[in-house]
């Protein structure tokens, strides 16, 4: 987010009047544009095209689950390998039983490091300042977010209003007119 | 206030939201009184372990042949308790049923409080509770390790991985419901609470996009564990040769009955919960029905297993095998075998009438009946095969004493302690996820009658 630019955000009660603002946002120019809605919908991923962007979610999960595998297989391998005990007749080293703590291991530190993947990059790298988050958004509203140089402020503005906008808020600021 | 069906579609996100809130309000009396209760129970179970830890272990009824008694029921009882939570939340997510919506979050917190009460069992059946950490492979000064070919403990990996990932998937579905309360809940101290607890959410586009992500994952992980835990905790009795446990079909006939025993929990919590708390709008009969026809299904499968290894234990040939269940039918257990068999086997069948499944009376007295059934199985299957093993000359029977019964009660009071204070303090319906399924609020539906 660029430091110098400004915001104005438009909220909305229909999800089909903001869906159309953002199409006619893009289709002039503007990209920086952030949406929040109060559940996930498909309509608003489809206008903003984040699918073409698919989530680094999954190599954190891919990473996380091999590694766990490997740390499960390398841990009752080696610790019994370190103090070699016969029990039942079985070799020291038995994969059979082993695969259990495997997967174990599998799960639990793929999905440790999906939930670290979560943070990461839903929250961490592009972050909203509170003053720019309206808390209806949380309830039956929803928002566009538009970041764009100040001259063009007036123009992001009419677009928001024409589409059926109920309120702009400016940096945060509720503006009236 | 007015028909739910008669409002707009964002009146009824709002209506969500409200509803939600209103459940996270100042408890009342009634709520301090049960906790009270509640609480009593609790501080008697912890009095009576105390008492064990103080005297020694001879104060529980468990001694030879039988050295797993209700300690170890316990424990069985509740992990299995736990596995329908995670079954809804991450099988029937992926399977896209809509019916897990309202209830899922129950069914989760369910699951995590659950566990955190199997998982004393253990620990409360030693001899020596302090040192329960021997059993976690540590660096050690005599160079010792664990053994892992041992099916103990292949389930303390396996509990307390399912403990540490149903607890961060109960948080992980709770974020977006958690901000939802911080931009409406007065209070400093609350508001500070619920914004660290949400970390920050906003709603973003950006957010939800890793977030479902997130969540499928999660999911896809959650769904085998479900299937590995309960198979390993079959294990803890299918890997020795006691006639009655040394049987190849434990693990599916745990994990089902795990399902079937968690899926009547569900029912017995959400019936009152949906009364106490106005929740007719959210928690339907569609709900209802489902869990109902799941518990068909799985009681299906638990009663088919008891068939089985009824036919195996004669076809078999195996005179311990055979004499082990013609016992457990007629002997001094014969009881609770029968209870088992009506109340889990017979009972849960009468949910094929509709009338009898939209009932809220009769399914809340079924969804008991199966616990009661459910955790009988769990006494017949370890204490009947401990009494009559191969030897006639080591034959015993076990009564367990009011110190093991005092536990046990303590033990659901402290399940119900946590509960209790998770419907006042956490969403207990996933105000995001419903919000998927109600419809979405669009101008061109609502035409002339709104504006």
């Amino acid at each position: 987010m660029n430091k110098d630019s400004q915001h104005i955000m438009g909220i909305y009660s229909y999800v089909d009047l903001l869906v159309d603002s953002v199409k006619k946002l893009r289709s002039s120019g503007f990209e920086e544009i952030r949406v929040f809605s109060p559940a996930p919908n498909h309509e608003i991923e489809d206008c903003l095209d984040t699918g073409k962007e698919p989530s680094k979610v999954k190599y954190f999960t891919f990473c996380g689950a091999i590694l766990g595998a490997l740390v499960g297989l390398a841990f009752t391998i080696f610790t019994s390998l370190d103090w070699p005990i016969v029990t039942s007749a079985k070799p020291i080293v038995s994969l059979p039983p082993y695969m259990i703590i495997v997967f174990e291991c599998m799960i639990l530190i793929g999905g440790l490091s999906t939930f670290l993947g979560l943070l990461i990059n839903a929250r961490l790298r592009k972050d909203t300042p509170p003053e720019l988050y309206d808390e209806r958004f949380s309830d039956d509203k929803f928002g566009i977010l538009v970041s764009c140089s100040a001259d063009q402020l007036e123009q992001v503005e009419n677009i928001l209003r024409d589409m059926g906008s109920e309120e702009i808020q400016i940096n945060g600021v509720k503006n009236e007119e | 206030m007015s028909d739910f069906n008669s409002l707009t579609a964002s009146q009824k996100y709002s209506h969500l939201n409200t509803t939600v809130m209103n459940m996270l309000t100042k408890p009342s009396w009634g709520w301090w009184t049960i906790f009270a209760i509640d609480m009593l129970f609790l501080a008697f179970g912890i009095y009576c372990f105390i008492y064990q830890v103080y005297t020694g272990l001879g104060v529980a009824g468990y001694s030879h042949p039988v050295l797993w008694g209700v300690y170890i029921t316990n424990f069985v009882f509740w992990v299995g308790i736990a596995h329908s939570g995670t079954l809804i939340s991450a099988v029937l997510f992926l399977f896209r049923a809509r019916f897990r919506m309202s209830i899922y979050r129950i069914a989760e917190a369910m699951t995590v409080f659950a566990v955190a009460t199997a998982g004393l069992f253990p620990i409360i059946h030693l001899g020596r509770p302090w040192n329960f950490y021997w059993l976690l492979p540590y660096p050690n000064q005599r160079g010792l390790w664990v053994n892992f070919d041992s099916p103990l403990l292949w389930d303390v990996f396996a509990v307390s991985t399912y403990a540490t990932i149903s607890s961060v998937f109960f948080f992980i579905g709770m974020i977006p419901d958690i901000a939802a309360i911080r931009d409406t809940v007065v209070g400093k101290v609350k508001k500070t609470f619920y914004s660290v607890a949400s970390l920050g959410w906003k709603g973003s586009s950006w957010e939800w996009g890793h977030y479902t992500r997130a969540y499928f994952y999660f999911a896809c992980f959650a769904t085998p564990l479900v299937i590995s835990v309960h198979s390993v905790v079959s294990w803890d009795f299918a890997m020795a040769n006691t006639p009655g446990w040394h049987t190849t079909i434990f693990p599916p006939y745990f994990v089902a009955g795990a399902i079937f025993s968690g899926l009547a929990m569900v029912i017995t919590l959400c019936i009152p919960l949906r009364s106490i708390f106005k929740l007719e709008d959210y928690i339907t009969m569609e709900n209802f029905n489902g869990m109902s026809k799941m518990i068909i299904l799985t009681s299906s499968i638990v009663f088919y297993a008891y068939l089985t290894e009824f036919f195996i234990a004669w076809y078999s040939g195996n005179k311990y095998e055979y004499d082990q269940f013609l016992y457990r039918a007629n002997g001094d257990y014969a009881l609770f075998y029968w209870i088992m068999m009506v109340c889990n086997g017979i009972v849960p069948h009468f949910l094929w009438w509709k009338k009898i499944r939209e009932n809220l009376k009769i399914l809340f007295i079924i969804s008991l009946l199966i616990n009661i059934g459910m955790w009988f199985e769990r006494f017949n299957i370890i204490v009947i095969s401990l009494a009559k093993e191969f030897e006639p000359g080591s034959w015993g029977l076990y009564k367990p004493s009011w110190v093991e019964l005092g536990i046990t009660v303590g033990s659901f009071a402290w399940f119900f302690m946590f509960f209790l204070i998770f419907v006042r303090t956490l969403p207990a319906l996933s105000i995001a996820e419903i919000k998927e399924i109600l419809p979405v609020p669009k101008k061109k539906q609502e035409g002339s009658t709104d504006e």
